[in-house]
């Protein structure tokens, strides 16, 4: 799936033009990007959680040549999918014991 | 940030688009990306990231709390990688 079928879908449920209905899409994008650079993290209930983490700097390894390199501190994003997503996938069978940070309001 | 704090920011944006609108807007992208991936669907948003499912082999875990042996059978997971552009906007 692209962003070219969520645009058809919002386009035939809210009856926007097609260019209304991609800039609408391409702003929830963009709205969410916004959010996460500043470090806050996106809750969509039912989804999942869109969390930034700090990663500090440490020593890593080329694994070719062995050589030590020191692999900087960096901001990571990291998608944890809701409960509710992941027993969907597994035809609603409740899978793996629940996260801390699943619960969706927290 | 929740849906609907996302909704009232976006309502913010796009002052022409009715509260009732928004919502739906928000909610069928969510809906059709979950629809996506429980059929198994990957989902590439440019710009942003793709989605796709990842298959867990089967394994034998442990319960933490009584250390009796569970068999965890295959499952689906769903997985997420960030595009390329907005590593670098959340890392910069």
């Amino acid at each position: 799936m692209t962003k070219a079928e969520i645009i058809e879908k919002i386009y035939t449920k809210i009856g926007f033009s097609k260019k209304e209905s991609a800039e609408i899409v391409e702003l929830v994008f963009d709205t969410i990007k916004d959010t996460l650079k500043v470090g806050e993290k996106i809750k969509i209930s039912g989804f999942g959680n869109f969390v930034v983490r700090q990663k500090h700097s440490r020593i890593g390894r080329n694994p070719q040549t062995g050589e030590s390199i020191e692999i900087i501190a960096r901001r990571v994003l990291t998608f944890r999918p809701s409960q509710v997503l992941k027993s969907l996938l597994n035809n609603g069978e409740i899978v793996g014991p629940a996260d801390e940070d699943d619960s969706e309001d927290s | 940030m929740t849906k609907s704090e996302l909704v009232e920011i976006l309502l913010s944006k796009a002052a022409h688009v009715s509260h009732r609108d928004m919502e739906t807007i928000v909610n069928t992208i969510f809906d059709s990306m979950t629809n996506a991936l429980s059929s198994g669907n990957r989902i590439e948003l440019r710009g942003f990231g793709t989605f796709e499912v990842r298959v867990r082999e089967p394994r034998q875990g442990r319960n933490p709390k009584s250390g009796q042996k569970v068999t965890l059978g295959i499952r689906k997971v769903p997985f997420f990688k960030a595009g390329k552009e907005l590593k670098e906007k959340i890392n910069g």
